[in-house]
């Protein structure tokens, strides 16, 4: 059996220069002007009963939204050649990774994703889209939310839509969607813009996302990637979708880490603070141990992906298989760990907490990435 | 951080690394090695490994990054590439890994000029085998309430006391060594010597392990005259000293050679799918069951996180302080090396049974002894628990335990 050694092609630092550690630092501090969750507080007033309450909107700041656009972030990924600024993906997980530790609600998140898809399939015309302000959303999956890249519900005729993709990560938010449909010939990849299709909305547990399915009905779209091409495309994105979403859970696990730990220094029991005792001191550590492993296999993936391609694979699924392991860990018990509080509406854990629930899921849990896994060992 | 070497350099030696491994390889001893350093006691092997190390060292894999005058090579930032070279060569490993892990690291930190000079080469030629004295009877994870005392007798000290799990004790001719010079102070009550093993009033018995084999040892220390130019730092500085060694024996320095472990850390996960894959049950491989194939593909993407961990652990923008990092290292290897060794034996089912010995067990029996020789690494240098209490304090600011 062969050893991949990463060291040998891969440069030794991530390809984490100085000017995406300058970004990241700048993200970080936007997000602490910002405090996202605080802003969201407001607007969970009245949706908080899931039996009474009323409905809940995909709310996010759109002075925020404004704000990254004006920064640049939107485009970062998109290539010069479409109005971009081009750079890679371990600039746009080092973004993500602050999304996640702010548990910002944003259309940043899917608009990354969608980057990345339109970069593999060379959609210079939505790219370009993208750099000129516009959002949008991956609609990938059938209603078994099954997790091939064939799953999807939609049918194409010539460049007509019908059907619904469900599973839609904040629907609500984007201007547009890209959309996989299936023709006789295969899957192939579209956008179609808000205006064109119906949302309806899924009442989800995750209050930093929205989430919802898109009805199509004889719906005009733009050809993305021709039927029979759209699987390969979403093939070739897919290192890049794991390891975004595991640069998320990346940086809401620190959050919960350090919160977790803040709590057992003030937290007074028996006459000490709890952090004292080894029966809560111990998983503490181990909630680092969690998060570490994750970061370190997210930097790993991002640099395969942009420096080399053949091990791309294989470092997001290790990312993803650890990062949905580590979401359900530090979860877990940076709630139990607070105890009753951490179980209260009032603490940003339980925010957290559920962030992670869903993140878990996303593009598959950490069993399915590791049986992916055994097919490459 | 550590300062540039030209990439030309690195390249060179690098290559000069592999083909020099390639082309040296020994070949394989009489009889097979232990499966660690630790547990060499056999004077042939002792020999063989000797031999071995200081051709290493001839060939600058060792001492790289060491001062001329000390005996080193006098390279700069070589180090890293040397070592990381010399495990993925899969050749045996140094004998004197406590001599590389933690004297000449402690020595290049506190010692004196003089006993750099003395020290330092016969460590990095294997002419002189270091062990530890640290752990007591009653001071194992408390290794603070050490009793082992050393009196002042003019430019002597007299060392009277005892101690345990001394690995290599019976090959040594050096130990680095704690003792209590004051009784009523604990933490600046200890001082740290190097103390010469071969004279009257040290005596080594060996301990047999679970494993059936006799790795370590007790040593007595009854009137043991250790000369005060052999003291480490100051009267009293022990405990610091000691914590410095420990944090080198943790992989939290660059060191002075390949230390711990010959091999590259994927290997142990790579031989296990290996197994996985070639034993049979129930009329198909056992990498076939899904039960168990996940938990194994688990211990692979946590042994690639451990490589991961130790690349990021070298980018302050990324590493999240110093320590936090390099101090999971020791904690986390020993786990999942437990872990492994536990599902190579699940893999195995009935076969794991057979021991060495047996004409009939798999691989000569050295899954059954591996896993239980990983007690080694979560038990010894500060057991799972207490370096989980050391990263709770000193990485998330935790309250002490004590």
């Amino acid at each position: 059996m062969t050893e991949k050694t990463t060291e040998k092609t891969q440069p030794r630092d991530f390809g984490f220069d100085d000017e995406i550690g300058m970004l990241k630092d700048a993200v970080r501090r936007f997000f602490d002007g910002q405090q996202p969750v605080v802003q969201l507080r407001p607007h969970l007033h009245g949706t908080e009963d899931p039996h009474t309450g009323t409905e809940r909107t995909g709310w996010y700041d759109p002075a925020a939204w404004q704000q990254m656009i004006d920064l640049g972030w939107h485009l970062l990924a998109v290539p010069e050649s479409a109005g971009g600024i081009g750079m890679g993906l371990v600039a746009a997980a080092a973004i993500q990774e602050e999304i996640g530790r702010a548990a910002c609600p944003t259309p940043l998140t899917s608009t990354l994703q969608a980057t990345f898809v339109l970069r593999e399939a060379n959609a210079g015309i939505q790219l370009a889209r993208i750099a000129e302000g516009s959002s949008m959303a991956l609609a990938m999956y059938g209603e078994d939310g099954a997790l091939e890249t064939d799953s999807t519900d939609v049918t194409a005729a010539g460049k007509r839509l019908t059907g619904t993709s469900w599973y839609v990560q904040d629907a609500q938010k984007v201007d547009g969607f890209i959309v996989a449909a299936r023709a006789a010939t295969g899957v192939g990849l579209y956008y179609v813009g808000k205006g064109a299709v119906a949302l309806r909305h899924d009442r989800i547990v995750d209050l930093t996302r929205d989430q919802g399915r898109i009805v199509l009905q004889d719906c005009e779209a733009e050809v993305i990637a021709e039927p029979g091409a759209g699987d390969a495309v979403l093939a070739r994105a897919l290192p890049a979708l794991l390891t975004l979403i595991s640069a998320d859970i990346a940086g809401a696990a620190e959050w919960q880490l350090q919160t977790t730990a803040e709590y057992a220094k003030v937290r007074v029991q028996f006459d000490r603070p709890i952090g004292f005792f080894q029966a809560v001191k111990h998983p503490i550590v181990n909630m680092m141990i969690a998060a570490d492993e994750t970061r370190s296999l997210v930097y790993n993936a991002a640099c395969a992906y942009d420096y080399d391609p053949d091990d791309a694979l294989r470092c997001a699924l290790l990312a993803k298989s650890c990062a949905s392991d580590t979401a359900a860990f530090c979860s877990n018990r940076s709630t139990q760990l607070h105890g009753g509080i951490g179980f209260t509406w009032e603490a940003d854990v339980q925010i957290y907490h559920k962030r992670q629930m869903h993140s878990q899921f996303l593009f598959g849990d950490g069993a399915w990435q590791r049986e992916r896994l055994a097919e490459l060992l | 951080m550590s300062e540039k070497v030209s990439v030309a350099e690195h390249d060179e030696f690098r290559e000069h690394c592999r083909r020099w491994l390639e082309e040296n390889r020994p070949p394989p001893p009489g009889s097979p090695l232990p499966q660690a350093a630790y547990e060499v006691t056999d004077p042939d092997h002792r020999a063989y490994l000797c031999d071995w190390q200081a051709k290493c060292y001839e060939a600058e894999l060792i001492a790289t990054d060491v001062p001329r005058e000390y005996g080193g090579h006098g390279h700069r930032n070589l180090q890293a590439i040397a070592s990381a070279e010399v495990r993925r060569a899969g050749v045996p490993y140094f004998i004197n890994w406590i001599g590389l892990g933690m004297t000449a690291p402690t020595l290049l930190v506190h010692g004196t000029e003089e006993q750099k000079k003395r020290f330092l080469p016969p460590i990095f030629t294997a002419e002189e085998i270091w062990c530890q004295g640290f752990s007591e009877p009653g001071a194992g994870s408390d290794l603070v309430s050490l009793q082992t005392s050393a009196v002042r007798d003019g430019d002597n000290w007299i060392v009277n006391g005892s101690k345990v799990w001394t690995s290599l004790g019976a090959l040594a001719s050096w130990m680095l060594l704690l003792a209590r010079t004051d009784k009523d102070d604990k933490y600046n009550g200890i001082t740290y010597f190097l103390a010469p093993m071969s004279q009257a009033g040290v005596t080594v018995r060996p301990i047999r392990k679970m494993t059936g084999e006799a790795g370590f040892n007790e040593v007595f220390l009854e009137n043991v005259v250790v000369p005060d130019h052999l003291r480490v730092d100051e009267v009293g500085a022990g405990w610091k000293v000691a914590m410095s060694t420990l944090t080198s024996e943790r992989g939290a320095a660059a060191g002075v050679g390949a230390i711990a472990s010959s091999e590259s850390p994927l290997s142990g996960v790579l031989q296990v799918i290996e197994l996985a894959k070639r034993t049979k049950r129930n009329g198909r491989a056992v990498w076939h069951d899904p039960v168990w194939r996940d938990r194994i593909v688990k211990l692979y993407e946590r042994t690639e996180a451990i490589v991961q961990n130790g690349r990021r652990a070298r980018i302050k923008a990324l590493n999240g302080g110093a320590m936090r990092i390099p101090l999971q290292g020791k904690l986390v290897g020993s786990e999942i090396g437990q872990e492994l060794g536990e599902v190579a034996l699940g893999i195995l089912g009935m076969q794991s049974s057979l021991y060495v010995g047996d004409e009939n067990a798999v691989d000569d029996g050295r899954w059954p002894l591996g896993y239980m020789n990983s007690y080694t690494g979560t038990i010894s240098g500060g057991s799972s628990e207490i370096q989980r209490n050391i990263l709770g304090e000193r990485v998330l600011g935790l309250p002490k335990t004590k």
